[in-house]
């Protein structure tokens, strides 16, 4: 049984990464530390559970990464795709801190891996972690257990006492009895509201109950909601999301990476109502593999169906699925539930419109369609080698962006804009400070080390001073 | 009926004879989730295999499931691991395909059904061959020998006769010889061969495999013996025990040499080449049985597969056994408790040698031709 009379130095909220790589850092400085984390240890880790890999900043090649990438590549990358909706103090500091993830990481026990296979091609710019996230929540785990942080599992922290700015304790719900917890510091590392489909509904009315949560089921975002009803500056558009398209089949909530679908770029998506809704082959899919979930989740009832041809099924990852297969268009929608005749039509107006090009399925080819609204702009071969194959997608949202407002230091700021006197945030909870709109592979856990060591570091010198 | 009716028929025929297991749909289950995956590939050689296949026949999954070590690295990195309802578990299913197909490919057929129960098997053999090589003992010689110290050249054999200890370890060991390779050819056919012709560079690659056991290093750092932190205490126990396995055998062929070619006698001196290798031998062989027996008591259970404990617990008990009388044998061999230890020694080796086919001990076989396939799967991917 924990302590709970004692007055600890910092308490951290969360069990993931961001949380984690605060609780080693204050611990390495010197706090006493305790750790709430809602799940029981076997789904210990939230997101970062599922994750593979960080994107970081380097001169030069690593071990782990080949080639450069430089400070203005990763503004331009993030710039592009949050559409300039971002910090740019704040995304640059992120950037450059991000070089020294990886050492920090493997500090602590974390082992890296050149990637090896699969389609998404991210070894310039990403690192990858040897066995995935789960590895990587496992290896910190174990150096909180080296340092004498205090873990508690099971813990959800319900309600923290807020007085002008200043946290003073937490109510928390410890193996489902009530407990309070003191400290002097806190870090808010508690991810977003993505599992919380009531406040889903709030944005996205009955179209939420489509969207399949890729993650945790424990990002209720309690203490999101509870810190900024309480002064907490807001940052972020509460309707953002990172959201891929997801297997359609897969499980409501927790189905992690393996349920996503690359097939898009080779194939047609098609909506409800059998029609077209946006460029398959606009751009190579790490760079558009973040987009489909929200184009999914605003088309009618929120599915699509991704249609290709015997031609293309190796040039993308398998679904853990059977896909629909047929020797015919016709089947495929009788398959799908969908008019054969039209499914018919959409592909014979794309055939005809494909002009013919050298496909090269990992660099943007000169595979087009021309004529055709809206445009396929690379990858754009025939669809006519049966047996023919489809996948039916739905939104998987990986996180919200709707965030508590912090500084460079990771400090919570308040609605006044001056910063809390001992609250620290990273992680999901912040990623709004960052992310506009928009992703960029492996940001993430980025922005979970970068921040979670600046709020470890602030919250253990508040506690010294 | 028509004829594509009639073959139709046949086919599916055919497959209701060669239905799976459980053990089988399950990991085929489980493959679908890991291929579309794919974190654990830099894990072991299982990982690129799979990656290289997208439809996985029995025959791709028995060899996948040989090819596994069973480091548990997989398992503990998992996001989907039990209680998550995809409940990935690759090391324990794939042992249960191992231990299944060690019993599909038993020569003869019929002898696969010891592995059902291969704990109390291999107990109840080592049971009986310890009582019968007591009982030979007192039956075939002059009982009071032991008891009384025997000293000189031709000592062992006073207790029991050199001929018998030929015939029965000859037939024993000839007849798990022939077995285990008529298990391999077995296995060979049934799991689709080696994939083409072999060249030297891959039988090297699957050698360097064999006797290093890269695969149970977890891509360098080490494995999750115990929990999920990362350590090589098995692949060392493993590693022990292999070499001190045949450091004994070396001891035993040196032996035999000495005593038929250059017609020297046993007992040996102690620094002598065949005491010599079989000491050391011995100590490894215990050091490595023990320690593994320990890692088993210890680890996370949820990574193994319960059923194959008793078998995995037997064999290891009875190579300790092995290890240490052979010890005592050599503390003992000029006192009178020497008779006992040597009837006792004997016959556990001869339990050994009678059970190797069917037991744990066929996984060398198994794995080596795994091990080589992959490695020409390796180079001819390039
Ligand atoms: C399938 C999938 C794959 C991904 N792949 C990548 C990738 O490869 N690279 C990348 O950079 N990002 C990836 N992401 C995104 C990444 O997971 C997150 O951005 C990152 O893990 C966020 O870390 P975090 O610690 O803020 O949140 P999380 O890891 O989600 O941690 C939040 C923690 O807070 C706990 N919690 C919530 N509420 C409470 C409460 N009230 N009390 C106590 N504890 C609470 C939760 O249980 C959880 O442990 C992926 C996400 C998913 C879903
Ligand atoms: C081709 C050579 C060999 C290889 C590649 C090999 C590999 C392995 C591996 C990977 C394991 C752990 C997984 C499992 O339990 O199946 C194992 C277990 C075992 N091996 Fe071997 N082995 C070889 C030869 C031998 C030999 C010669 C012996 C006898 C001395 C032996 C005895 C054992 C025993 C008793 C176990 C069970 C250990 C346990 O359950 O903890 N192996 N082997
Ligand atoms: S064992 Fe789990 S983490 Fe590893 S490849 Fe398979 S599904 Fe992925
Ligand atoms: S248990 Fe180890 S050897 Fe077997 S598949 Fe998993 S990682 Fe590979």
């Amino acid at each position: 049984m924990p302590d709970f009379s004692r007055v600890y130095d910092v308490l951290v909220v969360g069990g993931g990464n961001a949380a984690l790589c605060a609780a080693i850092t204050a611990a390495r400085a010197g706090a006493s530390v305790i750790l709430c984390e809602a799940s029981p240890p076997p789904l210990r880790g939230g997101n970062s559970r599922h994750t593979r890999n960080l994107r970081t900043m380097h001169p030069g090649p690593t071990q782990v990464m080949t080639d450069s990438y430089l400070e203005e590549e990763y503004w331009d990358d993030l710039k592009r795709v949050t559409a300039g909706k971002t910090d740019e103090h704040l995304a640059r500091m992120c950037i450059r801190a991000s070089q020294h993830a990886p050492d920090f990481l493997a500090s602590c026990g974390v082992v890296f891996q050149p990637s090896l296979s699969g389609t998404l091609s991210l070894s310039r710019t990403n690192a990858f972690f040897l066995g995935g996230g789960k590895a990587l929540v496992n290896a910190l785990y174990r150096e909180c257990a080296r340092l004498g942080i205090v873990t508690l599992f099971d813990t959800e922290v319900q309600h923290i006492k807020v007085e002008e700015g200043w946290a003073t304790e937490a109510v928390v719900s410890h193996a489902g009895f009530p407990e309070r917890i003191r400290f002097k510091a806190l870090v808010a590392s508690s991810g977003g509201f993505q599992a919380n489909r009531n406040w889903l509904r709030e944005y996205w009315g009955d179209a939420a109950d489509n969207f399949q949560i890729r993650g945790t089921p424990y990002a209720q975002g309690v203490v999101l909601k509870d810190l900024l009803a309480q002064g907490v500056q807001e940052v972020g558009d509460p309707t953002q999301f990172h959201a891929v398209a997801n297997d359609a089949r897969a499980p409501m909530e927790d189905g992690g990476l393996a349920m996503r679908l690359d097939c898009v770029p080779f194939a047609v998506v098609v909506n409800r109502d059998v029609e077209r809704f946006y460029d398959e082959g606009e751009d190579v899919w790490p760079k558009r593999y973040a987009i489909w979930g929200r184009l999914i989740a605003q088309q009618p009832g929120q599915v699509a169906l991704a249609v290709t041809d015997s031609k293309a099924v190796m040039n993308f990852l398998p679904s853990v699925y059977p896909p629909y297969k047929a020797d015919s268009i016709a089947g495929i929608a009788a398959q799908a539930g969908m008019d054969a005749a039209k499914l018919e039509k959409v592909i014979a107006d794309y055939n005809a419109a494909v002009v013919p090009g050298t496909f090269t399925p990992m660099v943007p080819d000169d595979c087009r369609t021309e004529g055709l609204i809206p445009p396929k702009s690379h990858w754009a071969r025939r669809i006519d080698k049966p047996p023919y194959y489809a996948y039916p997608l739905r939104p998987g949202i990986t996180f919200t962006f709707l965030s508590v407002k912090v500084d460079d230091k990771a400090r919570v700021l308040m609605a006044d804009g001056k910063p809390s006197g001992n609250m620290f945030a990273s992680g999901e909870i912040m990623s709004g400070n960052i992310l506009g709109q928009g992703y960029l592979a492996g940001f993430g856990m980025t922005l979970g080390t970068v921040f979670g060591r600046l709020a470890g570091e602030g919250a253990a010198k508040h506690v010294r001073n | 009926m028509s004829a594509t009716e009639m073959s139709k028929l046949d086919a599916l025929l055919r497959e209701a004879e060669v239905t799976e297991s459980g053990a089988y749909q399950d990991a085929r289950r489980q493959m679908a989730v890991c291929n579309a995956c794919r974190y654990c590939e830099g894990y072991c050689a299982v990982f690129p295999a799979m990656a290289a296949r997208r439809e996985f026949a029995t025959a791709d999954l028995t060899h996948l499931a040989n090819l596994c070590h069973g480091c548990k690295g997989c398992y503990h990195a998992c996001q989907y691991a039990p209680p998550h309802a995809f409940a990935i578990n690759i090391p324990a299913t794939f042992a249960t395909i191992r231990q299944e197909s060690y019993a599909q490919y038993a020569w003869p057929p019929a002898m696969g059904r010891a592995f059902e129960k291969n704990g109390t098997v291999v107990v109840a053999v080592a049971t009986l061959f310890v009582t019968l090589a007591l009982l030979l003992a007192v039956a075939l010689v002059d009982p009071s020998r032991l008891w009384t110290a025997q000293t000189g050249t031709g000592a062992f054999f006073r207790i029991i006769p050199l001929w018998l200890i030929n015939t029965l370890a000859g037939a024993s060991f000839g007849f798990a010889i022939l077995a285990m390779a008529m298990g391999a050819l077995r296995y060979l056919k049934g799991t689709g061969g080696l994939g083409g012709p072999i060249a030297p560079a891959p039988v090297a690659d699957a050698a360097v495999d064999v006797l290093t056991l890269r695969n149970l290093g977890g891509g360098g750092h080490g494995c999750n013996d115990v929990d999920d932190s990362f350590a090589q205490q098995r692949r060392w126990l493993h590693q022990a025990m292999f070499y001190g396995f045949m450091l004994c055998f070396a001891a035993t062929t040196t032996g035999a040499i000495y005593h038929h070619v250059f017609g020297w006698k046993s007992p040996h001196a102690f620094l002598s080449l065949p005491v010599q290798l079989g000491t050391w031998g011995g100590v490894l062989l215990c050091i490595g049985t023990a320690g593994l027996m320990r890692v088993k008591v210890i680890t996370d259970p949820v990574p193994v597969a319960r059923k194959l404990l008793g078998g995995e617990f037997a064999m290891l008990g009875l190579l300790f056994l092995i290890g240490s009388t052979g010890l005592l044998l050599l503390a003992v061999r000029h006192t009178g408790a020497m008779g006992c230890m040597l009837a006792l020694h004997f016959g556990l080796v001869l339990a050994l040698f009678v059970v190797l086919p069917y037991s744990k001990m066929v996984h060398g076989v198994y794995r080596g031709i795994a091990l080589l396939r992959n490695a020409r799967e390796r180079r001819a991917r390039g």
